[in-house]
């Protein structure tokens, strides 16, 4: 490797190995391999330990990266682990899915020489590392307190908001719908990116903490939210953002249409590539299509290219630069195979007589003024229509919340977007002793920002328990 | 898990499975569903719910063994128990004074339709009951309708009980009562009710079905369940199970319920040798 120096500066940013793209579009495995010891010490090595971090203001829960990182540079890597671990009880997750370079990374001071510390890098070494160590020491809990508090939903902000209230001396319950715990962590991102045995290990801490989880269990028809305040004291929903959009487009319902939901929870939650083994079938295409840009669109593209697939095409209506999905997961998608079809927009999807898609048409656009988002409107170009043979598509284009907890409890406000309205800085609802947080407040959004609003949820919380005041 | 309290063969190929589930059975109502997966291998599959008991907190589902998922439940025996059973899931059938309210069951919709009967009945209805089946040895829980139900009759297609035919002679049916049922429900396979549907449209009696699509989480999530109905793309879990039978698009429905079909036959060839192959027919017993 080069040492690239210039004055005191290292800026060597330290690659992470990862499974050859020919290698890893024929399995499951995770594809990023993590740091080893040593390359984890050297990256560490390159942090500057800034008196006024800007990193920490870039992070959601305000990790003492800095701090976090000198322990590595000592090689005293319990104690980084427990440092990070103070602010973020998912660094494993984190480590993985964290868009650290619009967040923490992006504010390194290295970034201006193009060499941020990796930050994310350093944070999946730790949490990889612990894991390693046998037994996770389990933090001292406050005494009792007697409170009872309902999580509803399993994913990153409900695990979060669990975590830090058992901590704290409450009697927590975990509800989730589904028969595993970890919501998108568990149905939505794939093996390859994030391994499910790494989502077990956490929903494994917070029970060991002695949180209760219910599964299969679905509030708001197993019990009210009205029901479940009769038994506890408080109540949280983090029931996430999982109801697919569709492009309401002629064809939509064919055969081989799939939403990224149900295509991803059959490869994850249900295992389906091990059919027959598991027995949630998936069917195997030689063409797909999957419409979208963002981090689950890649997901789904490389799951089929995964499962066989000959050909892999994401179509997205603006171009490359707009690609909402973190650069990393675009390039992995790329160097693996999958073709980008950008600034394209489907129209119809055109299926044969027994109702299985065979093609697609699509318009071709062109980028226009930028629009309420910032970026350039994508905008049709007439007479450009042009038709792609396909077996299946995956429609990538986003979900919103989930209205069955809001649609069955009275009082709790929403708004024009299904979200659930909520105090920005408490997570408190329109309801008397319900808080929310995570995507059923923001709209689908990203795992940190989800854990962010349980923290400040969990605080909310514990001040109303002692205190009464919410 | 829930634990297996019964499981019978009632008739051949049909099965009645009580399961312990307090919380579900104390919250169900009419027309709603539930999900089960059988082990922790299983396929998640929605049944509807056929019976319940909140005193001994107990759900009866009648269900057909088809493929690979019904199969193992119907190996289950009482003390087994099932890895999930979540519910009560969709809405829940509208119940209202209707007048006369002809219910039409077939296959397990005998089973899922006679809680909807009686909720009608208790809530002043006249219930006419038409049974459908391709053999009377196939009609059950027949008795359970006798005291609700002013008049029965019964379609079978070699004609062993009742008119002899397909369900198509329901248009005889209607023909044979002093005046048209003011509604009719259907629950059964998609033959029945997508047939059923037709022959209510022709006649214009208002027509109610329950869907029965593959569904995965059956909470809005996945979309494999879409349904389009006037036009509109329903999802049957979250929208349904219940909709306006001469607004379904019944090609797509069937169409999109046969999606597996390869794959569910592909497990039967290649899956290692499953202990319900080598259960013992209990057809005739």
């Amino acid at each position: 490797m080069s040492e690239e120096k210039q004055g005191k500066l290292d800026l060597n940013r330290h690659d992470m190995p990862k499974q050859s793209p020919e290698m890893r579009r024929h399995n499951f495995n995770e594809v990023a391999l993590g740091y080893t010891q040593e390359l984890a010490v050297a990256e560490a090595k390159r942090c500057l330990q800034c008196k006024k971090p800007k990193c920490r203001t870039g992070c959601p829960v305000e990790i003492d990266i800095p701090d976090f990182i000198s322990y590595i540079v000592k090689g005293d890597f319990k104690s980084g682990i427990k440092k990070l671990k103070e602010k973020n009880c998912l660094p494993a997750v984190c480590g993985r899915v964290c868009p650290q370079e619009s967040q923490c990374e992006s504010q390194c001071i290295l970034k201006n020489k193009g060499a941020e510390v990796a930050i994310g890098r350093l944070e999946r070494f730790l949490a990889d590392w612990e894991a390693t160590q046998g037994e996770v020491d389990i933090p001292l809990k406050a005494a009792r307190t007697g409170k009872k508090v309902a999580v509803v939903g399993s994913g990153p902000a409900g695990i979060t908001v669990a975590g830090d209230l058992i901590l704290l001396g409450h009697d927590v319950t975990i509800f989730e719908a589904l028969h595993k715990a970890g919501g998108v962590l568990i149905y939505g991102i794939p093996e390859f990116r994030l391994p499910k045995a790494i989502v077990a290990r956490e929903v494994e801490y917070v029970k060991k903490l002695g949180v209760n989880v219910i599964t299969d269990y679905v509030v708001g028809k197993t019990r009210s939210i009205d029901e479940l305040l009769k038994e506890f004291d408080a109540i949280f929903i983090g029931t996430g953002a999982g109801l697919p959009w569709f492009m309401n487009i002629p064809g939509e319902n064919l055969n081989g249409v799939y939403s990224a939901n149900e295509y991803l929870t059959r490869m994850n939650l249900m295992q389906g590539y091990r059919f027959p083994m598991s027995s949630t079938p998936i069917r195997k295409h030689a063409k797909v299509a999957v419409v979208g840009g963002g981090n689950v669109a890649m997901d789904s593209a490389r799951t089929a290219l995964r499962m066989g697939a000959d050909e892999v095409r994401i179509i997205y209506r603006r171009s490359h630069s707009e690609l909402p999905a973190r650069a990393e997961e675009s390039e992995n998608a790329e160097e693996e195979g999958v073709i980008f079809n950008m600034l394209t927009l489907p129209v119809q999807y055109i299926g044969d007589e027994n109702g299985w898609l065979r093609e697609i048409e699509c318009l071709k656009m062109e980028l226009g003024e930028p629009d309420a988002s910032g970026r350039p409107r994508p905008v049709e170009m007439p007479n450009s229509n042009f038709k792609m043979k396909m077996d299946a598509v995956v429609c990538a284009i986003g979900n919103s919340p989930n209205p069955l907890v809001p649609s069955t409890t009275p009082g709790l406000e929403t708004t024009r977007h299904g979200t659930l309205v909520a105090n920005p800085e408490t997570g408190k609802t329109t309801r008397d002793r319900v808080w929310a947080g995570g995507d059923i407040v923001t709209g689908a959004a990203t795992v940190i920002l989800a854990m962010g609003a349980g923290r400040k949820a969990a605080r909310s919380i514990h001040e109303f328990l002692t205190t009464g005041k919410q | 898990m829930n634990r297996v309290i019964e499981r019978t063969m009632i008739v051949p190929n049909m099965h009645l499975l009580t399961l312990e589930a307090p919380e579900i059975a104390r919250k169900i109502q009419p027309g709603q569903f539930v999900i089960v997966r059988a082990d922790d291998e299983g396929e998640r599959i929605p049944l509807s719910v056929a019976d319940w008991d909140i005193g001994k907190g107990t759900i009866t589902i009648i269900f057909m063994e088809v493929g690979a998922s019904t199969g193992v439940l119907a190996g289950l025996t009482a003390g087994d128990s099932v890895a999930t059973c979540v519910g009560p899931l969709g809405n829940a059938t509208t119940i209202g004074r209707f007048g006369t309210v002809m219910c039409v069951g077939g296959c397990y919709g005998i089973g899922s339709i006679y809680p909807v009967a009686r909720e009608l009945w208790y809530a002043g209805n006249e219930i006419i009951m038409v049974f459908e089946a391709r053999s009377s040895y196939l009609i059950y829980w027949a008795d359970r309708f006798v005291h609700r139900a002013a008049k029965i009759f019964t379609i079978t297609r070699d004609g062993s009980l009742g008119m002899k035919g397909h369900i198509t002679r329901l248009t005889d049916v209607i023909h044979a009562l002093p005046k048209p049922p003011d509604r009719i429900i259907v629950n059964g396979c998609t033959y029945l009710m997508a047939h059923a549907s037709e022959v209510t449209k022709n006649l214009g009696i208002p027509t109610v079905v329950n869907l029965n699509p593959i569904m995965i989480d059956g909470t809005g999530m996945c979309g494999v369940c879409r349904v389009t109905v006037g036009g509109t793309t329903k999802f049957a879990c979250v929208d349904g199970p219940e909709f306006d039978g001469h607004e379904v698009d019944w090609k797509e429905f069937l169409a999109r319920r046969k999606q597996y079909t390869n794959e569910e036959t592909s497990y039967f060839r290649h899956s290692d040798p499953k202990p319900i192959l080598h259960r013992e027919g209990k057809c005739h017993s």
